[in-house]
């Protein structure tokens, strides 16, 4: 799961050939992401088998469910957006060479302020300002958030796995408590933030249940994708992250740009909670925690990096895990079978890596 | 141990290297290298760092292949596959850093890499230990912790280590780096009860005193080659004095196959020119692993090229790193064209015409996995017209690049290729491209043609000529000193961080910065 890994691939290009050449390479990439997906579903068909469940008919109904549906299509596309904004925020941060693994706390704060600010302002302010208020408040807080573990790693090289990982239990919590003592809805008994009306909310798209949030999503994760690879900013990035010392040497500020890199990745994870609440929850209740942040991560990865491709696999685990949810209800599965099969595939993805990286070492040799 | 071969010291090699090459992309670390190592001497490796010798150790202790040539074990080819197959022929290595478990006790250390389905056999290593260590005179304390040992206390225990694995031949890799001037006393007899016994050691060191004074054979690298050999005969002929006179000569003399070896640049320079760049008082502070600088001093004029001569290590880097703005200065003033730089960050200098090139072309000149394209223009991201408004000008940056190859004869498939994937001559002239670029004013090259092949040598130092020639202020350092003889006006000697002497390339420049560079006065 190396990144170096990426670029090097794409360089077999020769002048003369370059076209030829950079179609094998894309056949190469394209055999090396679905290769070991479908090894992935093959092996977890023999853990479903030896679990007693067939399997043809557990990735049937996640197909069915997730996938051909109208319902299920419908519950899928509403998903993705806040899956395609931590993916856009993911994007940024491991392409800078930072592993912001603090997405779900980042998120549910970001949600929590949504929640806490969306059905306050909606009242004083028109419904469009309002709204914007709330997500810009979402992401401010979900910057604040990151700004710990960004100044450690920025000005004394602590490691930001370490840092953010931890940050996410705390944030996690303090949203928590958040919800139960200061947001809390003192209409309800159940512990949760008031509920935005669902007019408020953001508008569906046509005559589905399809948030617009999609939208928002998908323009975040384009934008980002184009800031990595086409302007100044991005490369500044990208060389902080490919050769820190090169950065270093070649002027760039890098604390700054580590702070940024945080603030960008973190707030676009604070935005990710705010359009599941605005667009779709319209609340907050205590103890929730999707964890998306982390399932996100081995699409990021499949795609590496890659925007477009991105979309692609955040739409997949969105089918999968709309679907999983239903398949394994049905066929007596944990729902939690999901997780075993994106691992089994980072696993066998990880592998197929190694061998084709031996392979290319010992053709050189 | 002791038993296990005789004392002759005539004896044949128990090692020998035959022709040993070996590269990596972009420098061959040793060509064509004959060697040969017998029992009962010390057979010591003199050369600077980047001459080659952790290479050649490697070779011999299984952890790389030669290239082209042969090893030869007891007279026999063989190719040492392994670390494990290094040891199993006799052949134990004391690394640079120390290689123990800190947790462990002695002992436990002793017994590492044994069988894993065998009860380690400690009664049996302490009867083997006291036998050698009484043999040799020293004293090891099995039982303690290796972290409570002093440095030289955990190097006689990796002696120790490799004696009881029945080494023949002991490589000790830079063993004194890290002693106290009582511990490398200690080593040196240490290292001579054991070649008395028959056993053969290598020495490896860039101190001059301590080969003289361990050595009975010395072998001189220089840039990957073997430059000359002192056998026991000679060394035993000459007195302390004489024999680092004939070192400094084979390592700072004259090298036959340098085309250029005997000219000296005839430039005139202005004497009442203004400087272009002034240096003075300047300080940094040493950090763990890289000596400071001390109150460095020096101007350079238009048109002239000012040459830093001096071992590795000794502060060249941090200099280059202090005026390029990259490392923070504790003291003193940098003055480009009269005005004070000492506030002005990295790209700041850059833009008001300092130029670094660095030594480092991978590590930090380049990004290896990013285009050749990209790499031309790695200091200017976001200026026009490469960028406009934040955003990338591809066609601008392609057209400029293709421009820089030509003009630079850079050989590289294409534009979009990897800089890594160039080799070392044609990632120096991206580099040069870059930092010659429109601007420059002063221009630092650190170390620009080391582990370039004959002909991009040539053409590195032809640019840095014509970079003086059209009235830029050059400071070149070099550790090799037939490049500053050809190339510089005047060499300031460099020693721990400190100028100690400045020259005028003239008739006797050679001897005199060869006499400054080992700590003699001009």
């Amino acid at each position: 799961m190396s990144i170096d890994s990426a670029p090097t691939a794409s360089a077999t290009a020769l002048d003369a050939t370059s076209g030829a050449a950079t179609r094998r390479d894309i056949l190469h990439r394209l055999l090396m992401t679905l290769g070991p997906i479908l090894a992935a579903l093959v092996i977890a068909g023999f853990i479903l088998l030896a679990v007693g469940v067939d399997p043809l008919a557990y990735y049937g109904y996640v197909l069915e469910k997730g996938l051909f549906s109208p319902l299920g299509i419908q519950q899928t596309l509403t998903r993705m957006a806040p899956l395609l904004f931590l993916a856009a925020g993911l994007i940024v941060a491991f392409r800078a060479g930072m592993w912001n693994l603090g997405g779900d706390g980042q998120f549910l704060l970001g949600a929590v302020t949504a929640a806490a600010s969306a059905p306050m302002l909606v009242e004083i302010l028109p419904a469009w300002p309002a709204l914007i208020c709330s997500f810009l408040i979402a992401m401010v807080v979900a910057m604040i958030w990151s700004l710990v573990p960004a100044l450690l790693r920025a000005y004394q090289g602590v490691n930001e796995i370490i840092t953010t990982l931890m940050m996410t239990f705390l944030g996690t919590s303090l949203a928590n408590v958040l919800v139960k003592l200061v947001f809390r809805d003192p209409a309800t008994t159940v512990p949760q933030t008031r509920t935005l009306p669902v007019e408020d909310r953001l508008p569906r798209l046509f005559d589905t249940t399809v948030t617009s949030g999609l939208l928002l999503g998908l323009a975040a994760i384009v934008i980002v994708h184009l800031v990595m690879t086409r302007t100044a900013f991005g490369l500044k990035l990208r060389i902080v992250g490919a050769n820190p010392r090169a950065a270093v040497h070649a002027g760039l500020g890098v604390p700054g740009l580590t702070i940024a890199v945080f603030a960008i990745s973190a707030g676009l994870a604070g935005l990710a909670g705010a359009v599941d609440i605005i667009g779709v929850q319209g609340n907050v209740r205590a103890d929730w925690n999707p964890a998306y942040g982390l399932a996100v991560i081995p699409a990021v990865f499949l795609a590496r990096m890659n925007g477009f491709a991105a979309i692609g696999f955040v739409f997949l685990l969105s089918v999968l895990s709309i679907g999983g949810e239903s398949a394994a209800r049905r066929l007596g599965v944990p729902n939690h079978f999901t997780l075993v099969l994106v691992s089994i595939v980072l696993i066998v993805l990880a592998l197929a890596e190694y061998i084709d990286h031996r392979y290319n070492q010992s053709r050189k040799a | 141990m002791s038993g296990s071969s005789s004392s002759s010291v005539a004896g044949r090699d128990i090692v020998a290297l035959e022709g040993v090459t070996k590269r990596f992309p972009g420098i061959v670390a040793n060509d064509s290298v004959d060697l040969s190592i017998r029992p009962g001497e010390v057979h010591v490796l003199l050369g600077e760092n980047g001459a080659g010798k952790s290479t050649l150790i490697g070779m011999l202790s299984g952890l790389q292949q030669p290239d082209e040539g042969r090893i030869l074990v007891d007279g026999k080819p063989t190719p040492i596959t392994s670390p494990r197959h290094a040891l199993a022929l006799g052949i134990g290595t004391v690394f640079q850093h120390m290689m123990l478990v800190p947790t462990l006790t002695v002992a436990e250390n002793l017994l590492l890499g044994g069988p894993w389905w065998q009860r380690p056999r400690s009664e049996e290593l302490e009867t083997r230990v006291a036998e050698i260590t009484s043999s040799l005179g020293i004293t090891v304390k099995l039982h303690a912790k290796v972290s409570e040992l002093s440095l030289g206390e955990q190097q006689q225990v990796e002696i120790l280590r490799a004696m009881v694995r029945n080494s023949r031949l002991l490589i000790l890799d830079e063993s004194t780096s890290m002693l106290t001037p009582k511990g490398i006393e200690e080593l040196g007899a240490l290292m001579r009860r054991l070649v008395e016994q028959g056993l053969a050691i290598v020495f490896i060191t860039h101190k001059l005193k301590e080969a003289a004074a361990f050595g009975d054979r010395i072998s001189v690298l220089k840039l990957g080659r073997k430059v000359g050999e002192i056998p026991p005969e000679r060394f035993r002929a000459l007195g302390e004095q004489e024999i680092i006179s004939e070192i400094v000569e084979l390592m700072f003399g004259k090298q036959k196959d340098d085309p250029e070896a005997a000219q000296r640049p005839t430039r005139t320079i202005r004497a009442d020119a203004v400087p272009l760049l002034q240096v003075a008082d300047l300080s940094v502070a040493p950090t763990e692993n890289a000596p400071g600088l001390s109150s460095i001093s020096f101007d350079i004029r238009p048109g002239e090229i000012l040459g830093i001569a001096g071992i590795d290590g000794n502060g060249q880097k941090q200099l280059a790193e202090a005026l390029a703005g990259q490392r923070a200065a504790t003291r003193g003033s940098v003055r480009l064209e009269g005005t004070a730089i000492d506030a002005l960050s990295v790209g700041e200098r850059r833009k008001r015409g300092l130029r670094y090139l660095t030594d480092d072309r991978l590590g930090e000149g380049t990004v290896g996995t990013f285009p050749v394209s990209i790499n031309f223009f790695l200091k200017q991201v976001g200026a026009a017209p490469f960028w406009r408004s934040g955003v990338e000008q591809r066609a601008e940056i392609d057209r400029h690049a293709a421009e820089l190859v030509r003009e630079y004869d850079v050989r590289t498939p294409s534009l979009k290729t990897p800089v890594a994937r160039l080799s070392g001559g044609n990632i120096q002239k991206v580099l040069l491209a870059r930092e010659l670029a429109e601007g420059a004013k002063v221009v630092i090259f650190n170390k620009p043609t080391y582990g370039l092949d004959l002909a991009n040598t040539l053409a590195s130092r032809q640019r840095i000529r014509d970079t003086a020639a059209r009235g830029l202020a050059v400071l070149l350092i070099s550790t090799d000193l037939e490049e500053l003889l050809v190339m510089c006006d005047r060499v300031a000697v460099i020693a721990n961080g400190a100028v100690v002497g400045t020259v005028e390339n003239t008739d006797d420049a050679r001897t005199r910065i060869g006499r400054l560079m080992i700590g003699l006065a001009a």
